[in-house]
């Protein structure tokens, strides 16, 4: 009896719920879809270009819309939201320091770095203050420095370094190679992430404190042992894709737009949203929308040359001996014959028997 | 108000120096301020400052020309002078010492007619500033009892700052911006007395009103400015409230009475022209009344009006389509081979005939030559412009809308004292919009209908709100305008009190009749077999890239293939099922063919033109596109 019950119930909700969402067969979900997509778009050109006042952290509105969209390999501004495991802090301070140590600091950041192209030396100033705050001892960049083979000498607050001629595996140092090592000892990391550039803590909705930071760098806080893995999280699509791999690619490009679209307060069903993000993803790689991406590799010839870079297609197909079998709504549309959607799915089959 | 300077930079610089020389002025060749002119570097002097007073001082005295100004720049230790074309200046009173020069003594001689404005200039009571000097020697007052020792102008009149257009709308301080804007543009589409010969010109397209009238409400600029001789428009008398829905969104109501008695009528000229062309070879057009059997004859009918010139006379009634002047071409091609071979001379018809939606009476016909020496007719034709549905009007506070429907008068709400509104205007038509000169204009009107007395509305220093509102108590008359309405098909009063007040209306030149515009079937380019664009080309109205995203989005195949296809450049192309390139009928043999592989196997296919187009383009780039045909499903 309770099994008969169940089961009618599942019936019914099959009915009601399974049923009634899926969609029928031949519906054009993907021009729905940019549709729905697309209007909100427009809207968003006009009032989300700048927040007034407030200093852009990240980009939000149509930007970054259109980053995400473009599948640009590094967004503008990249950013990291790190929880860290309960065990290794107590209170707001302690995650400070933490921040603290992830973030990359430079040899610029400590030191002045000038040079003397004439006598091929360099001279560093180093700012004490700055190592203090940063927690950074003469021991570590010396060290550096060894690591690197220079010749230097140590004078209170002045490192001088003198170039090698052997240093580049040159017979005879320029100019041009002095800059050139200049910048790469500017350049060089003294402690931290790479590519994080800056780690503040912030409280999130439920009142826990996490780290959040400028620049990303999935790869490495990933394996930090006090990195809560579990709430890890970055806006870079890319990070995540080479990560991670495809299907959580697909999951940020869904939660990316959604936040997005959150945030201007407008409405788009998930489902549009995931169409996107699948249609993007579905070769195993991430693929923009437009020229470079999607409608670059539709399958007909006249569907590409419709839309961009039309005589390009053209030309190429022709180089090929390329078919068009007219499978595409455009290429229907171009020909004169009923498209492939919608009504136009079904086909009566008749025999003739003559 | 301001003039833009023009003439010559290079007379002028040269005037200016030998001013400058008479003026005892001396630029030296070296020293710690160095001298522009126009930007030029023409020499230098030890003190800026006093060099730019001197030449203010000689300049009002009349030893320098009116049209050079000084600015001296303290910041950079620089004097600019300037005398070149396309600076805007404009005319200040100037004050010495605290005290304005134009004194009543000099005001009292203008009234007698004894000093002009060039006179004036010269004698220094008022002087033309540019961008420059404003900024770097003036200190303006807005009005002389606000003068101090430290002014150095005062302002002729507040309204100066406005432009020819804006200075003349009422009431424009109380308005927001945008609308002024709105207003300045609309009051040139304004129909009124566009030129006193308006009866001589020819002009492509005229239009005149019947009955204009002046603004009760003026403004200062607008006497000036002679627009009260030369009026734009008619005072409506308009109540604002809805009607039935039927002035929703900027839609009007119009009292068909008024309409009858002449409110918003106008006249329409339309003027066309047709030249008798020579062509080399000595062929010449003919203007005459074409031959039957001529190519491209219009048939009988179309000519009734011609005369025997070939052209129409004065007073007939044309109709689309009917011919103004007949005429006849030499042919395109000296010759032309007809079936049977035989070189032929034929004439085309290439007469002047009234487009699509063209309506009227011929009204006078010019006969002349033209610039090259042909001879040229103009016929100029009228029609009679009565208000209808879709004709636009507007206030003079960028309040505009269409005519949303004519009522009659007694269908209208009406006063207790038996006033019918001209025009109803919908109440969302103002909070928004924040044009709030709109309403006053409406109670200025009003108290000048009752009391007589000059209503000015001039920017900034207009008649106030007050003095309208004591003029209204006079006249025992709501002071807020507000008036209690019947309504014209019960005869019930209205509950609500009702706005109700005299405003200046203008009647746009957008009239719905000369825009209308419909296409069941009709012409198709010649191109790509679709149909052809706009109005005058009696073409569709294109159904575009995103309203075929709709089609798609809502599955509906075969609906756009209807639209895509079937009405629009549908045709049947002949393939050749061997090579798939286009065949041929041949006539002489009935037979299908195909030019490349002589294939008779050919197949009949429907597809749009635009395709079959595209194919002959992509051939043209060196391409061979094939079409394998496959039997559907």
């Amino acid at each position: 009896m309770v099994k008969k019950i169940k089961i009618e119930i599942v019936d019914e909700i099959e009915k009601l719920m399974y049923s009634n969402l899926s969609i029928n067969p031949g519906e054009a979900v993907g021009i729905v879809a940019a549709q729905s997509l697309g209007e909100p778009g427009t809207q968003m050109t006009m009032r989300t270009f700048h927040y007034a006042g407030v200093a852009e952290q990240v980009p939000t509105g149509l930007p970054r819309l259109i980053e995400l969209v473009d599948a640009k390999k590094t967004p503008k501004k990249s950013m990291m939201e790190i929880y860290i495991k309960k065990e290794f802090y107590n209170d707001e301070k302690d995650l400070e320091k933490i921040a603290q140590e992830f973030e990359a600091t430079y040899l610029a950041d400590v030191a002045k770095v000038s040079e003397n192209f004439e006598k091929k030396m360099l001279k560093l100033k180093l700012k004490r203050d700055k190592m203090e705050s940063l927690g950074i001892s003469d021991m570590h960049i010396i060290s550096i420095l060894k690591k690197n083979k220079f010749k230097f000498k140590v004078k209170g607050n002045k490192i001088l370094i003198t170039l090698k001629d052997k240093l580049l595996k040159k017979k005879k140092l320029t100019y041009g190679d002095v800059r050139k090592i200049t910048l790469s000892l500017k350049g060089m990391m003294l402690k931290g992430i790479k590519n994080i550039e800056k780690a503040f803590v912030v409280k999130d909705k439920n009142d826990e404190f996490f780290i959040r930071t400028n620049g990303s760098n999935l790869k490495e806080l990933f394996m930090h042992p006090k990195v809560d893995k579990s709430r890890l999280y970055t806006n870079s699509i890319n990070e995540i894709y080479s990560f991670f791999g495809i299907e959580a690619a697909r999951n940020a490009i869904v939660r990316e737009i959604k936040q997005v679209m959150d945030m201007q307060n407008l409405t788009v069903d998930i489902r549009h949203i995931m169409l996107l993000a699948d249609a993007m993803t579905s070769d195993g790689v991430v693929k923009s929308v437009g020229r470079h991406g999607l409608s670059g590799e539709k399958a007909g010839v006249l569907a590409r040359a419709a839309f961009e870079e039309t005589v390009k297609h053209l030309v190429e197909s022709s180089v090929y001996g390329e078919s068009d079998r007219l499978v595409g709504v455009t290429e229907n549309i171009i020909v004169g014959q009923t498209m492939p959607v919608g009504t136009g799915t079904v086909l009566l089959k008749h025999k003739t028997r003559l | 108000m301001s003039e833009v300077n023009k003439a010559t930079v290079l007379k002028k610089e040269e005037s200016v120096n030998s001013d400058l020389k008479q003026a005892d002025i001396k630029i030296k060749k070296s020293g710690k301020v160095p001298i522009y002119l126009n930007g030029r570097l023409i020499g230098y002097c030890d003190d800026g400052e006093t060099v730019a007073n001197i030449i203010i001082e000689k300049r009002r005295l009349g030893l320098i020309s009116h049209e050079l100004n000084v600015a001296f720049h303290r910041e950079e230790n620089e004097l600019y002078l300037y005398c070149d074309q396309g600076r805007a200046r404009r005319p200040y009173i100037i004050v010495e010492n605290g005290k304005s020069k134009l004194t009543p003594a000099v005001i009292e001689q203008i009234k007698k007619g004894e000093l002009s404005w060039t006179k004036l200039l010269k004698l220094g009571i008022i002087e033309y500033l540019d961008a420059e000097e404003e900024d770097h020697h003036a200190y303006v007052a807005q009005s002389e009892e606000e003068l101090t020792p430290e002014h150095t102008h005062l302002e002729i009149a507040p309204v100066s700052i406005l432009g020819v257009v804006a200075s003349m709308l009422p009431y424009a301080e109380y308005n927001s911006s945008p609308r002024i804007t709105m207003a300045c543009s609309m009051a040139k589409q304004a129909l009124g007395t566009y030129a006193l010969n308006h009866l001589i010109r020819m002009d492509s397209r005229a239009h005149v009103m019947f009955y204009p009238q002046e603004p009760l409400v003026k403004t200062i600029p607008y006497e000036i400015l002679g627009m009260s001789e030369r009026a734009a428009g008619q005072n409506f008398i308009v109540a604002v409230t809805s009607f039935y829905g039927y002035n929703m969104s900027d839609a009007v109501i119009v009292n068909k009475s008024a309409i009858d008695r002449g409110l918003g009528r106008s006249l329409f000229f339309k003027a066309y022209e047709i030249e008798e062309r020579r062509y080399p070879g000595g062929q010449k057009d003919r203007f005459c009344i074409p031959p039957v059997g001529i190519t491209g004859h219009r048939g009988e009918e179309a000519y009734r009006h011609l005369e025997e010139d070939g052209i129409i006379y004065p007073s007939a009634d044309v109709n689309a389509g009917d011919v103004l002047v007949g005429k006849v071409s030499p042919p395109r091609f000296l010759e032309e081979i007809n079936v049977f071979g035989v070189v032929e001379e034929k004439e085309r018809e290439s007469s002047l005939y009234m487009k699509t939606g063209d309506k009227g009476t011929v009204d006078s016909v010019l006969y002349t030559t033209s610039v090259s020496g042909n001879v040229l007719v103009k016929v100029r034709t009228y029609s009679l412009k009565i208000p209808e549905i879709g004709d636009k009007f507007a206030s003079r506070h960028g309040q505009k809308g269409v005519i949303g429907m004519v009522v009659r008068q007694e269908d209208m709400p009406f006063t207790k004292e038996g006033i019918v509104p001209d025009l109803i205007l919908n109440p969302h038509a103002i909070p928004s919009r924040m044009t709030v000169g709109h309403i006053l204009e409406m109670l200025g009107g009003t108290a000048k209908c009752l009391s007589g007395k000059e209503i000015d509305g001039t920017t900034f220093s207009g008649t106030k709100e007050e003095e309208i509102r004591a003029i209204l108590r006079e006249y025992n008359f709501d002071e807020f305008g507000e008036t209690e309405l019947y309504d014209g098909y019960t005869g019930k009063k209205i509950k609500a009190k009702i706005f109700v007040g005299v405003i200046y209306y203008q009647k746009l030149h957008h009239l719905v009749s000369n825009k209308m515009h419909m296409r069941s079937r009709g012409p198709v380019q010649l191109l790509t077999h679709q149909p052809t664009e706009g109005r005058a080309r009696e073409g569709g109205l294109r159904f575009g890239e995103m309203e075929r995203d709709c089609l798609i989005g809502y599955g509906a195949s075969m609906l756009i293939r209807e639209r895509m296809l079937e009405e629009s450049d549908k045709t049947q192309q002949l393939i050749c099922v061997d090579c798939g390139y286009f065949a041929i009928h041949d006539y002489a043999r009935n037979i299908d063919y195909c030019p490349l592989c002589k294939s008779n196997n050919i197949e009949t296919v429907e597809m749009s033109y635009a395709f079959k187009l595209l194919v002959d383009e992509i051939k043209s780039l060196g391409i061979f596109p094939k079409i394998v045909l496959r039997d559907k499903a």
